[in-house]
């Protein structure tokens, strides 16, 4: 388990990464927590020349409340996010869903900027941040832009990033307490990463869906906004009927993986049992 | 200091485990060391028309490169188990080279070694080599090896048959008790490959001293004296008085570092070849590749019944998977430690096993934690529950109606099975019984009813198991192939001040010995367990030993070092006597003292032990010093058994499996240490609920092994697993002198059964009698999906 050589610099501002990026193009690589880059270093599927590290920039670290949205920083790690009590209060989909990755050392290193830019397709994140319908804050050689959560994965292992890009926040809308949130994942036995992830961020008014945005994870190459099952919801009276129905509708029309531990029809299976299960939780 | 044989001390050795003060082979520097790293083939089966070493050679930092060629005069790493076909030939014992030199015979056979002055280095010049492979067919599954026109494993092997083997009453009397009982129940099942997943990997270092012309070997080994043996008189052709073998600590084994490598030799010879230290440890995903895995049979398996549910005879098929080459004790593992403990703890009339053993395109499989015996207690006790289902009996029931009586192995005689063996003292009924109680059965069955009733599917799984250990009389296994004897040896020194250091040939590499062995020396002395050291692992400070496997240690090693104390004892006695004037059999020793009886006169176990180093008022005709040595060959292998009882819950909607109790009530004789037989226990159980529930040693039909790292390999989680319930019996065991059985497989051998059955119970509404382990959630829910 040894790494190709590389070298290493440790960047102290975002400028500063921006500009290594662009010197170096795909021979560069961003290190933040380093919990999916690493190991695919130490099985040398990935070998970069240069490791840029930003995990000691200040500005990437903090969450912020800027009234109607929390901005949280790129090298926020899960554990941080997880334990935020900003988080917990005004986007809570976000501390539940990074209270279920990994174990507490990964939660406790990797970052969410590393965890959506490695966009591996299992991954819990994305689900999350759809369904939040958080935006992606980004600089690179072309300056600032923002991309929505919902256009930002893009394939497997693939983003909507330029390559001279860097995250440097994830902005996500503060929900009030009549919106309700629920991930329910079943993992995969031996990485724990979601076979099916499913993020429910609905308004209610008593049983009353006002509005729902229900996101998948695991399921097929990328995340995806689920539409059919988000609007089934939306302007129903949630009973066991209705959400019945809107589960049924689960991942349809996605091409489904299948691999060693789900096959494609037990996945769709799952998305649908895993729509109804986050639905329910959202609202127990 | 009393009584320290049945305390619950804690481990001696666990302050340097969990501070990280441990010293395994790799934290070994020695100076000018070199480091290697192999070229492995990512072909199951391909021919090796080529090895172009020139760029790696020259990358910087290389030492050198060597490939089959440089070692084609060299043997092969033998076989130590020696099995014949029913026919009466020797069993196929093809080469098992040190590094390839036609074709690569499993994903990971080295193709090549790279030596360099960095593990970098080393690493990076190993892609560098260039192997010109041309890919063949392979075979990974035990019984379609065996089929006309299979890939062939060995080209001058037919049919990739190892060998076939049969045991038991005549194959015709048990077709008869089959044909003539009222119910049969049949199986077929594949026991599927497992990876042994120790902590630490293999890791080894060669260092050849060219003044003394001697060698160390330093390597993470289960078995140091019998990897001496057989590198040197086998492989090599060293001298044995040449070589040292190091193995302090070790992170676990669970059997596969029972073996004697290919890698060992390799470090040691090329460390002579290039007057420097040669170190390898094996990357994780190595270790999955090459370390010797577990089980991997299929088998069709047959039990009959009478009309009372009395069972009148079982029929075992069974194709086991050698892999690509026989490993150290590979053949003994599905005959002579598998078929001989299908009497299991019924009194079964006919049984008859067959096996064939079978050269597949995998790693090569040997013993894992039990070693045949968590495979033939797999195939009784998912045959009992099955015919419990299938009779419409209870499964606890029908245990009892065909237990084998109790007998204590000393004034009653010892119970000779159908299948060679001979029990030494047991006493079926009462864990059962204990389990039950422990269980709540009785509510337990009305739970399980409502729970159906609300579409919940709770089911309970049963396992009566036992094991033989102690491996073993060394004229018994002789005997049955064994190439080696199975005694053990200790070597007690007390010095002057009556501090003592044990030598012993066990060799611990997490089971605690540094404990319990020390705490038979300080009761047995009557002095505090801070003045005993255990020293194993060295064969220049250990007289010799077999090693720790079959949770042999202390019902072997352990009876080793009473001989040794209770030599210490008269001895001392004899000074003592001379010390305190009086007859030796006026002495009584206890408490660290030897008084003559009836009177407050005595004299302390250390100023015996100063005495016998300053012989100045000596007995006459006694040697000085107070030190001795046994060897131990036990009379009989021990016998532990138990109850195991799973409680499961499966997700309708998903098929996932949820453990909800686990209870366990063991046998293994006397206990010296509680704590210490608790946690084998536990950890034995979870061993085997992961193979159970998660784990799979997965080959592909081309034989790639899908599951070869932990993104894939699912090794159980403290979160998969319920808070363990343990209990024990105790029948000591009548032929040792500590009367202790075992305690390190007894977890894993029940557990597996146990848990699948609950999960066959939980799914009887749906008509399910047997699915394949692992019992994924796909699995399941495709079973009851229909």
């Amino acid at each position: 388990m040894i790494p190709a050589a590389f070298d290493y610099h440790k960047a102290t501002s975002v400028a500063e990464a921006v500009g290594l990026l662009k010197e170096h193009g795909m021979d560069a690589k961003i290190l933040a927590g380093g919990h999916s880059l690493i190991p695919a270093m130490k099985l040398r599927l990935n070998q970069p020349e240069l490791l840029i590290d930003i995990s000691g920039i200040a500005d990437l670290k903090g969450i912020k409340d800027e009234g109607r949205k929390l901005v949280i920083g790129a090298a926020c790690t899960h554990g941080a996010i997880a334990s935020s009590a900003e988080v917990n209060k005004d986007a809570p989909i976000l501390a539940i869903t990074a209270k279920t990755i990994g174990d507490i050392q990964i939660r406790n290193k990797g970052t969410i900027g590393g965890s959506i830019a490695h966009a591996d397709p299992a991954a819990d994140w994305p689900a999350a941040l759809i369904a939040a319908d958080a935006t992606i804050e980004v600089l690179g050689g072309g300056g600032s832009r923002t991309i929505a959560a919902t256009d930002f994965f893009t394939g497997i292992y693939d983003t909507a990033l330029e390559e001279d890009e860097v995250i440097i926040a994830i902005h996500v809308p503060k929900v009030s307490s009549t919106f309700t949130s629920a991930y329910a994942k079943f993992f995969q036995p031996a990485s724990r990463f979601a076979i099916v992830g499913c993020a429910v961020v609905m308004e209610m008014k008593d049983n009353y869906c006002v509005s729902a945005r229900v996101a998948f994870t695991g399921v097929s190459d990328m995340a995806f906004f689920d539409e059919k099952v988000s609007s089934a919801l939306a302007g129903k009276s949630l009973n066991d009927e209705t959400i019945a129905a809107a589960a049924a509708q689960a991942a349809q029309g996605v091409d489904t993986l299948g691999d060693h531990f789900a096959s494609e029809e037990y996945r769709e299976h799952l998305a649908k049992v895993y729509a109804e299960r986050a639905i329910r939780e959202a609202i127990a | 200091m009393t009584k320290m044989i049945g305390k619950s001390v804690k481990r001696v050795e666990d302050k340097r485990f969990i501070t990280g003060k441990g010293q395994y082979t790799d934290d070994i520097i020695l100076p000018n060391m070199t480091y290697a790293q192999f070229v492995r083939s990512p072909y199951a089966h391909a021919k090796v028309l080529g090895v172009d070493t020139s760029e790696a050679l020259a990358h910087p930092g290389v030492v050198a490169v060597y490939t089959g060629a440089d070692f084609a005069e060299i043997n092969g790493v033998p076989c130590g188990w020696q099995v014949d076909f029913k026919n009466g030939d020797t069993m196929k014992e093809p080469k098992h080279p040190l590094i390839v030199v036609d074709k690569a015979r499993h994903a990971g056979d080295a193709v090549a070694i790279v030596i360099a002055e960095s593990r970098e280095a080393a690493r990076d010049a190993a892609d560098l080599v260039d192997v010109d492979y041309e890919e063949l067919e392979a075979v990974v599954d035990p019984k379609k090896a065996a089929e006309e026109g299979a890939p062939l494993v060995h080209d001058d092997v037919p049919n990739n048959i190892c060998f076939d083997w049969e045991l038991g009453n005549p194959k015709e009397e048990v077709d008869a008790a089959i044909a003539a009982a009222s119910h049969v129940t049949t199986l077929e099942f594949a026991n599927q490959r497992v990876a042994p997943n120790a902590i630490e990997p293999r890791s080894y270092i060669g260092d050849y001293d060219s003044t003394n012309d001697k060698y160390t070997l330093y390597t993470s080994t289960q078995n140091p004296h019998l990897i001496r043996l057989l590198m040197c008189a086998f492989v090599l052709g060293i001298p044995e008085h040449k070589v040292r073998i190091v193995s302090k600590d070790v992170g676990g084994g669970f059997g596969s570092k029972i073996f004697h490598y290919t890698e060992e030799a390799l470090v040691t010879y090329i460390s002579k070849q290039l007057g420097r230290p040669v170190k390898w440890t094996a990357e994780r995903s190595e270790a999955f590749l090459t370390d010797a895995h577990g089980r991997d049979h299929v088998s069709k398996a047959e039990m009959g019944f009478d009309a009372e549910g009395k069972i009148t005879g079982l029929r075992i098929k069974t194709y086991a998977s050698m892999g690509g080459y026989l490993s150290t004790f590979a053949p003994a593992v599905p005959t002579y430690l598998h078929g001989t403990l299908l009497q299991g703890v019924y009194t079964t009339p006919k049984i008859h096993i067959d096996v064939v053993a079978t050269f597949t395109h995998t790693s090569a499989v040997d013993a894992y934690r039990g070693a045949g015996r968590p495979e033939a207690t797999y195939l009784l006790e998912r045959l009992m529950d099955t015919a419990a289902l299938e009779m419409e009996m209870d499964p606890a029931e029908l245990r009892f109606k065909n237990f084998i009586p109790a007998f204590n192995g000393i004034d009653e005689p010892g119970y000779a099975t159908n299948v060679a063996l001979q029990y030494d003292s047991g006493n079926y009924a009462p864990v059962l019984e204990r389990a039950l109680e422990m269980t709540g059965y009785k509510d337990f069955r009305k739970e399980q009813a409502e729970a159906r009733a609300n579409g919940k599917l709770l089911g309970i799984g049963f396992s009566t198991y036992i094991e033989a250990c102690g491996i073993a009389p060394s004229a018994v296994v002789g005997a049955l192939g064994a190439r080696a004897g199975l005694f053990e040896v200790s070597q007690v020194r007390v010095h002057p001040t009556g501090k003592v250091s044990v030598f012993t040939g066990a060799h611990s590499h997490g089971q605690g010995h540094e404990t319990t062995f020390a705490q038979v020396v300080a009761d047995k002395f009557g002095i505090p367990m801070e003045d005993v050291d255990i020293v194993h692992g060295d064969s220049d400070t250990v007289a010799f030993g077999m090693g720790t496997y079959g949770s042999r240690s202390l019902a072997v090693g352990g009876s080793a070092l009473v001989k040794s104390i209770e030599k210490i004892i008269d001895k001392g006695t004899k000074i003592a006597a001379h010390k305190l004037e009086a007859a030796e059999e006026d002495l009584e020793f206890a408490e660290g003292k030897w008084t003559v009886k009836g009177t407050d006169k005595s004299i302390g176990f250390a100023d015996i032990s100063l005495t016998a180093y300053v012989p100045h008022d000596y007995p006459a005709g006694l040697e000085p010093g107070l030190d001795f040595s046994s060897f131990y060959d036990p009379a009989n292998f021990t016998y532990p058994f138990g109850a195991h009882i799973a409680i499961v819950e499966v997700d309708k909607d998903t098929g996932k499996v949820s453990l909800k109790r686990f209870i366990a009530v063991d046998d293994v004789g006397n206990v010296i240490n509680p704590m210490i037989v608790d946690g084998q226990i536990h950890g034995g159980v979870v061993q085997g609920i992961g193979q159970a529930l998660l784990e799979h040693a997965f080959y592909d039909e081309d034989g790639q092994l899908v599951t070869g790292s932990y993104m894939d390999y699912a090794m159980p989680r403290a979160d998969d697993v319920p808070m363990i319930e343990t209990d024990r019996t105790t029948t000591p065991c009548p032929h040792n002198p500590l009367g202790v059985k075992g305690a390190g497989e007894a977890g894993a051998i029940g557990s597996t059964p146990a848990v699948v059955n609950a999960v066959m119970d939980a799914l009887a509404p749906y008509g399910i009698k047997n699915l394949s382990m692992p019992l994924t959630s796909e699995s399941v829910w495709r079973a009851m999906k229909g």
